[in-house]
């Protein structure tokens, strides 16, 4: 009886009580979840642009940001370390088009998820015997700065994150719809063969989604590292991006953004006010449980494409 | 050769180099499988030519080799030429056809899907650069050949039907301004009035685009129809080649391609023996 009330009267008492309060923990999980939505659209790009499943967007992550950490300890200005850094990730794309998904061509997406398996390990060694496994602290001059507003607590850095996010997620998804690119992005996700046949080079197309991907990788990887500091445990920030994709839909941009911020209000308001019900530490796997409930009722997730089956 | 043609205009105009030449192919799939032993066949300019045979004689092969999709498929071109427009074209990627003209449409339609039906279309504007003005100006003209896609060119293309889809695939290839479509089996899956229906609108845009198509088809009679010229490819070989009408008079294609038996009715065990013997190889 105590426990049910504790589910089901208790918190909604508390957030009564305080609203602003209440205000303060859904900001904060918005800015949690844009940051989530961040990694999942690296993850939509190229599922939407070549149908692959890319298990290596955390590691590449994790490899622009210590790529990009290890060029600023080498005295290199901020400016140019990220330019240099967005250049390593065009040459990673053009590496793994050449090594990897050449060799690939029409061949089942589960052969191709496996390679990126594979691709996930190479950069998480790589970048780490590059630029060794230390946590490193990552400042590229992003305000982090405390501040009240209304009576509630906001940070800085959470807002400029946000931004940042917002402009990136609008430009991309006007690339796709808008632009001839953009549609044979969306042409060679539908089927590769038939895009060869009209003239589409996969190739270029490939080295562009995968450019653009480790782009967002790059953005991903700043926030997260100034948030967090650049270390290993940024290749699991991908884990928390799987909820966020199968909420949303694998192949909407817009659904990235939404599913994460679902994910990142429903985890911090879960935890506050349900936490002491089930003994706290829900934030952990709140994102799974509500991932499981949308594959049994929702498979393509909320704007996900709709499988199309014709008989 | 076009110099050979240049002095002597009187014969140039049966002397003239057919616009595509195919010769002695053959084609290996995965090392190993022989599918092609030795294909030959020519594609006049503003010609339609159909390429028949049964399941498996290689004709998507053909195709494929033509427009260079084979790798994808692990298949190799391993003997032979291909020349369009006088140039070897065996080594351009598909990309590089398409620019030059030649563009296939695939067995089984393969729409993208999840695009809206005038998305699809513009998909194969991609390889051109002659600006959005011609590209528009090029979607009206497969909008005046095919109504329907203007009907619904908004909608999904995986929701249209079957007539819709191979429109779609064939309007497509045409947004691409080509000299010459590979059309792989359009009649496949397709009522007979909607194959009728595709076959008039190949034959109009042969006589008004002057687009040449090279044309695979089990609906021997149909593409016999329509087109000048035939070629029948039996286990990788082409085993008979002639004028349309010459085809579809012999008493062999008659017997096996278009089902008619020619003096009175023989029981089913002769035909099976007759078949046997007669093998074309």
């Amino acid at each position: 009886m105590e426990f049910l009330e504790s589910i089901f009267i208790l918190p909604f008492l508390d957030i009564a009580d305080s609203p602003i309060f209440f205000l303060e923990v859904v900001i904060s999980g918005v800015l949690a979840g844009v940051m989530y939505s961040l990694v999942a659209l690296g993850f939509v790009l190229i599922f939407k642009a070549s149908g692959v499943f890319n298990f290596a967007q955390g590691a590449m992550v994790l490899f622009a940001a210590l790529t990009l950490v290890g060029l600023m300890e080498q005295g290199v200005p901020i400016f140019f370390a990220i330019l240099i850094t967005m250049a390593v990730m065009v040459l990673l794309a053009i590496l793994i088009e050449k090594m990897m998904l050449r060799h690939l061509v029409n061949q089942e997406g589960i052969i191709l998820f496996m390679a990126t398996i594979g691709l996930n390990f190479i950069l998480e060694g790589v970048g780490q015997i590059a630029w060794g496994s230390d946590v490193k602290k990552l400042d590229v001059g992003l305000p982090d700065k405390n501040f009240e507003y209304g009576g509630m607590l906001l940070n800085t850095l959470d807002l400029s994150a946000a931004l940042i996010a917002a402009i990136m997620v609008t430009v991309l998804a006007l690339f796709f719809q808008y632009t001839g690119t953009g549609r044979a992005l969306r042409a060679v996700a539908d089927d590769h063969q038939a895009a060869m046949s009209v003239g589409i080079p996969l190739k270029s197309i490939w080295i562009i989604v995968w450019s653009v991907a480790g782009f967002v990788a790059l953005v991903a990887g700043i926030l997260w590292g100034t948030k967090a500091g650049v270390q290993f445990s940024l290749v699991l920030i991908a884990l928390k991006a799987l909820p966020v994709l199968i909420l949303g839909g694998f192949t909407s941009i817009p659904g990235a953004i939404i599913g994460g911020l679902i994910i990142g209000v429903g985890e911090k308001v879960v935890e506050v006010y349900w936490g002491p019900a089930f003994g706290g530490a829900i934030e952990g796997w709140f994102a799974y449980m509500l991932a499981l409930a949308f594959l049994m009722f929702r498979p393509q997730g909320l704007f996900g494409e709709k499988i199309i089956e014709r008989v | 050769m076009t110099a050979q043609a240049e002095l002597n205009p009187a014969g140039a105009a049966e002397q003239a180099a057919p616009l595509l030449n195919v010769n002695n192919v053959e084609v290996i799939y995965n090392h190993v499988i022989l599918v092609l032993k030795g294909v030959s066949l020519a594609v006049p300019e503003g010609g339609i030519v159909a390429l028949l045979g049964a399941n498996g004689a290689g004709k998507t092969t053909t195709l494929k080799a033509i427009s260079n999709l084979l790798h994808a498929e692990r298949g190799e071109v391993t003997k032979g030429s291909i020349e369009a427009m006088g140039e070897r074209i065996d080594a351009l990627s598909p990309n590089e056809l398409v620019r030059r003209g030649i563009i296939q449409v695939m067995e089984g339609r393969h729409c993208f899907e999840h695009l809206t039906v005038e998305e699809n279309l513009l998909t194969g504007s991609y390889t051109r650069k002659d600006g959005r003005a011609a590209v528009a100006e090029s979607l009206e003209k497969v909008y005046h050949y095919f109504p329907r896609l203007k009907i619904r060119r908004t909608s999904q293309a995986g929701y249209t039907s079957g007539g819709e889809q191979q429109m779609v695939a064939i309007g497509r290839a045409l947004m691409a301004h080509p000299k010459m479509i590979l059309l792989d089996e359009p009649s496949m899956g397709l009522a007979p009035q909607l194959v009728e229906e595709i076959f008039e609108i190949v034959k109009d845009l042969n006589q008004k685009e002057r687009v040449s198509f090279l044309l695979a088809e089990q609906n021997t009679m149909v593409a016999l129809r329509y087109a000048e010229f035939g070629y029948i490819l039996e286990n990788g070989r082409v085993v008979m080649e002639g004028a349309a009408d010459s085809l579809s008079e012999n008493e062999d294609v008659k017997e096996f391609y278009l089902g008619l038996a020619s003096d009175k009715r023989k029981s089913f065990r002769d035909i099976k023996h007759y078949r046997r013997r007669k093998r074309w190889l």
